[in-house]
């Protein structure tokens, strides 16, 4: 299982190895793999819409990654962008639900 | 971290938990996907392009003699390393004559050709007993030298990355390139292991 990524879309790295500042870093970053491992796209769809993020936004890294994963699996229907928001919203309550506790 | 900078963070979090989460109850991914690659880029991962370099060394004279003659450009030539590759020296295994590799004070480590590095390598009990006692840490790790064979332990930097070049095993002349590589593992190019048919 390898990473191609160099040049702009390389993920961060601290000697040699790949940071992630906040869990959902890794999470997404894992999503994008697994994803492409079950051939969902090509690397290379995921890969040339990252440079594309990157390159058009002043963002960290990971927010343009989770941005370009989000697209790709919107574009590819493997997700709805009303079932997402759903989704979203949710979390969303069920997280102020818990931390209003 | 300012307001603006958490609220962009919990909006990342959701999202990537939503989309998680609907991947996994469409049942475009299998419960422990995601978890399985997380957890191998964290621990232990994708020797795969140095492999192939030492399965190509292996088989192609030629190639070994440029591949310890000038590492990084080698290993250039099969499409590895790229911008990032650093200073690569690749060190061979011999009659004799073990390397193994370890970077006293971090963890530089060739992960262009070794993918991530493991856990134990970065651990600060690996970085300082493979300088004070390598056969030992060896043989605990299980690798067992006889005492004739010297051991040269080679500390990385940042500027230089060190690939170990293990020995071919015995016994498999009849494999081909592409066998050859899938024989040879992580371990076998930090030199805590051989490579065993």
């Amino acid at each position: 299982m390898t990473v191609d990524l160099a040049g702009d879309a390389a993920p961060p790295r601290r000697n040699g190895e790949l940071v992630f500042e906040f869990p959902w870093e890794a999470r997404a970053f894992g999503i994008a793999v697994a994803l492409r491992s079950r051939d969902h796209y090509a690397w290379d769809d995921f890969r040339v819409r990252l440079i594309d993020t990157i390159r058009a936004n002043e963002q960290p890294y990971y927010a343009s990654w989770l941005q370009s994963l989000e697209r790709l699996t919107l574009e590819r229907g493997l997700v709805a962008a009303e079932e997402l928001e759903a989704r979203v919203a949710e979390l969303e309550h069920a997280d102020a639900h818990d931390h209003a506790d | 971290m300012s307001a603006d900078g958490h609220a962009r963070e919990h909006e990342a979090d959701l999202h990537t938990r939503a989309i998680e989460s609907l991947l996994l109850e469409k049942g475009v991914l299998p419960e422990g996907a995601v978890d399985a690659v997380v957890h191998a880029y964290e621990h232990d991962i994708g020797p795969l392009n140095g492999a192939s370099v030492v399965a190509r060394a292996w088989t192609d004279p030629d190639y070994r003699e440029r591949l310890l003659a000038d590492g990084g450009a080698a290993v250039g030539e099969l499409g590895f390393g790229g911008l990032e590759a650093d200073h690569l020296v690749v060190l061979e295994n011999g009659d004799g004559v073990h390397n193994v590799v370890v970077c006293t004070l971090c963890s530089c480590y060739p992960w262009a050709v070794l993918g991530l590095p493991p856990g134990w390598y970065k651990s600060p009990a690996y970085r300082s007993r493979m300088v004070l006692e390598p056969r030992t840490l060896l043989a605990e790790m299980g690798l067992e030298l006889d005492d004739s064979v010297e051991i040269r332990v080679w500390d990385s930097s940042a500027d230089i990355r060190y690939l170990v070049l293990p020995r071919r095993p015995a016994g498999t002349e009849a494999l081909s390139e592409e066998e050859l590589a899938a024989l040879v593992t992580r371990d076998a190019m930090i030199g805590v292991a051989e490579v065993v048919p």
